[in-house]
């Protein structure tokens, strides 16, 4: 009988252990709370003795003494990597009058994070930067703080209009405000530059002349020295979407399926020819660049910057070839937006102008690479390598015959799908040598279905439609 | 009666808190990805989104490659499992030292080895120097390319090398419960290593035999972070597709319609082993 009581309790102090399980990190945030508390008030008093002290010296410095605001948490999924998180704690963000806290993450855990900050209404999360792409779910789901009143003090940013309208995705209202670009370029090693095809600028390439140049390069060297970054990491899709199909059909959707269509798809087939056979472990084509297992390569600014800074001189940069419709190329927006849950949107607000100054501006570009959305001049405070693709950059926009292809607009949270869409028909037309127009029928049937159901106007380069954009 | 009737509930109660356990942090987060691959935003129960993951044109590639994994990876490693165990409990000099050896892989993580295994692999990568700096090769072999045998056979050989310790780490436990009295009776009847092998160690190895099996094949229709790192996209299984749904594609449906297929085969796989190797006490019975 005895044992049997023992045992009885031992259970019922389980079972309570159990039944407290759940309340346990309710409590853990409670102690938070509290130390938070505690630590406000400490904060208070030290501010206090700076404003009593400063009077004493000079009364102008007590206005011009930087205030604080407090802690800003930014979520970002740009400057990802660890080593460009390090660089913009311990340089972009480190001048800001307060405590910046950045957290790098992947694209759908601060979606996730975001939407259930909202859904619980109560978040943690101050500061977003993001892709355009990424903001128009955090809309539907009303989880975005409306920006309007911060336009007027931007107007001396000079941010370009256009960038200034895709903030307020499709509404009245400025929902994320630019905050920097970039875009896709071609880099080469110099050692590829003496298989350039005849009469071929570098400048002013097409398609074609860039297959020429494969071969020139395959012949010489046995090896199959072109790159595109066609792995799950890589951005291969972007080469479809805004570079190859405008390009070729003058839009990245309409022409998804026309004569043009299968033509491009027999270039790229014709091309693949001469690219790696490894390039679908291809994540970011600087790493390929500085082993030298590719020569000529496709990718974001931001994915080819490493081998630029660390050889400039071994490497050249140079526009996106062009097609028979011009030259399609892909402008990168990444906006900047705050959570209506977030705990220090003064703070936050804060953040944004901060973000914007041209000295900011000037070391984003030059820890991370990605190009100022406000007039600020650089070239004189970047390195060599850098200045290098800037100057590629603008070659490409600047292009007379430039197609630029912004990122699918208006697919809301089905905006990963289209991805999938022109990646599969890749696989399927290139790496499994499918009948073209069997797959571009099939694929096509997918992607208009998907625009149907979103509604999706098109959007440039394809001309603008009024309901749901309709493939040819 | 009464007490009689309490002491009954003690194991019971005993269970409580690992059932609360399981039920919040296993069972209802399963049930959700359940109501994922099965309901439609609206409610509705649909097979869409099963559909959908059936009529993908990576969806039969996938399945296709992850069943090759399984029947290739698996009875290597069960070969290679038993052959180490056997070494390391043979009593000879060093054994101890063997066993750490061979369960050293253990502690490495998958993507770990994964990223170790691309690095032999890859263009510019240990092997092709390895054969360029012995004169094989003029050029480097492309082992990783898309659709290439080799790629295939690169996951076969990381997941062996990664993967046997654990089948390793079980079939020693098994061994070091067989009583050495049955291998001395056999001697002393005269049965050689191989009868003794035959008839003695495997059948009372069975239950530890297939605690192994179920849980290699289960990890092994998992297969992931190995396949990614090593092959980019150009090796596609079927948990690799579920996080491509989930994490880039971003349909959340068809990601747990993959999870849910993947539980299936599990289970059914589970069920499978659970029947055939059903441990009879009369053959244990030497």
């Amino acid at each position: 009988m005895k044992r049997v009581w023992a045992v009885l309790a031992l259970v019922t102090i389980l079972a309570l252990v159990a039944a407290c399980a759940a309340p346990t990190p309710q409590v853990i945030e409670k102690v938070v709370e509290k130390t938070v508390v505690v630590e406000k008030p400490v904060e208070k008093v030290v501010q206090a003795t700076v404003v009593v002290e400063k009077p004493v010296e000079k009364v102008v410095q007590v206005t011009a003494a930087p205030a604080n605001y407090g802690k800003v948490t930014i979520l970002s999924t740009q400057a990802n990597p660890v080593e460009e998180q390090e660089k913009m704690r311990g340089v972009v963000l480190k001048a800001f009058p307060g405590k910046p806290e950045f957290i790098g993450m992947e694209e759908p855990a601060l979606i996730d994070r975001v939407l259930a900050e909202a859904k619980a209404g109560k978040g943690t999360a101050d500061v977003l930067i993001s892709l355009h792409g990424t903001y128009p779910t955090l809309l539907a789901a009303n989880a975005l703080l409306d920006l309007s009143d911060m336009v007027p003090n931007l107007k001396d940013r000079n941010i370009p209009e256009a960038f200034m309208k895709l903030g307020k995705l499709g509404t009245d209202k400025q929902y994320y405000i630019p905050v920097m670009q970039a875009t896709y370029i071609m880099a080469a090693n110099k050692k590829a530059l003496q298989y350039l095809p005849a009469g071929a600028n570098i400048d002013a390439l097409t398609w074609e002349q860039l297959r020429d140049w494969g071969k020139n390069i395959t012949e010489a060297t046995k090896e199959k020295k072109l790159g595109f970054p066609a792995s799950d990491r890589g951005l291969m899709h972007r080469f479809l979407q805004g570079y190859i199909y405008p390009s070729y059909t003058g839009g990245m959707v309409t022409g998804f399926k026309t004569k043009e269509a299968e033509a491009m798809w027999t270039f790229i087939k014709d091309l693949w020819q001469y690219v790696n056979p490894q390039a679908t472990t291809y994540g970011f084509m600087q790493e390929q660049l500085l082993s030298e297992e590719v020569w000529v390569a496709f990718d974001h600014t931001a994915r080819l910057v490493e081998a630029f800074k660390q050889k400039p001189n071994d490497f050249v940069a140079f526009p996106a070839p062009k097609g028979p419709k011009g030259l399609g190329f892909m402008p990168v927006i990444v906006g900047v937006a705050i959570p209506k849950t977030a705990p220090n949107p003064e703070g936050a607000k804060q953040m944004v102008r901060y973000l914007l100054q041209d000295e900011v501006q000037i070391n984003i570009l030059r820890e991370i690479a990605f190009f100022p959305v406000t007039g600020v001049s650089y070239p004189g405070y970047v390195t060599v390598g850098i200045r290098m693709e800037g100057e590629a950059v603008s070659k490409q926009s600047a292009s007379p015959d430039a197609l630029p292809a912004l990122l699918p607009v208006g697919l809301g949270a089905k905006g990963g799908e289209i991805n999938k869409i022109y990646r599969d028909a890749f696989t399927r037309i290139v790496l499994k040598n499918e009948d073209i127009v069997k797959v571009l029928t099939e694929e096509g049937a997918n992607l208009q279905k998907l625009l149907d159901e979103t509604g999706a106007p098109c959007w440039p380069p394809d001309p603008a439609s009024t309901a749901a954009c309709q493939l040819k | 009666m009464k007490p009689r009737r309490r002491a009954n509930l003690e194991p019971y109660l005993l269970l409580l808190p690992s059932l609360a356990y399981l039920a919040v942090f296993f069972a209802w987060p399963m049930v959700q990805a359940f109501g994922l691959a099965f309901r439609a935003d609206d409610g509705r129960w649909t097979a869409e989104f099963f559909q959908r993951m059936i009529g993908d044109a990576a969806f039969w590639p996938a399945l296709r490659t992850t069943l090759i994994l399984v029947v290739t990876i698996i009875p290597l490693q069960f070969i290679l499992a038993l052959i180490m165990a056997l070494l390391a409990t043979a009593g000879l000099r060093g054994a101890g030292a063997l066993i750490y050896f061979y369960a050293l892989p253990i502690a490495v993580s998958d993507l770990a080895a994964g990223i170790v295994w691309f690095s032999i692999f890859t263009e510019r990568g240990y092997l092709n120097t390895i054969l360029q700096g012995l004169g094989l090769l003029e050029r480097p072999f492309i082992f990783l390319q898309y659709g290439a045998t080799w790629s295939l056979i690169a996951v076969i050989l990381a997941e062996v090398w990664r993967a046997t310790s654990i089948v390793f780490v079980i079939l020693v436990a098994g061994l070091q419960g067989i009583p050495k009295e049955y291998h001395e009776a056999a001697e002393v009847f005269g049965a050689g290593w191989f009868a003794r092998l035959r008839r003695i160690t495997l059948p009372l190895l069975r239950p530890s035999i297939q605690v192994a099996l179920i849980l290699r094949t289960i990890l092994a229709f998992q297969v992931f972070a190995v396949v990614v790192a090593l092959t980019g996209d150009g090796v596609k299984v079927l948990a690799s597709e579920a996080y491509q749904w989930y994490s880039q594609w971003r349909n959340l449906n068809v990601a747990a319609a993959y999870a849910a297929l993947i539980l299936a085969i599990s289970l059914l796989s589970t069920v499978i082993y659970l029947r055939a190797l059903r441990t009879r006490t009369e053959a244990l019975t030497v």
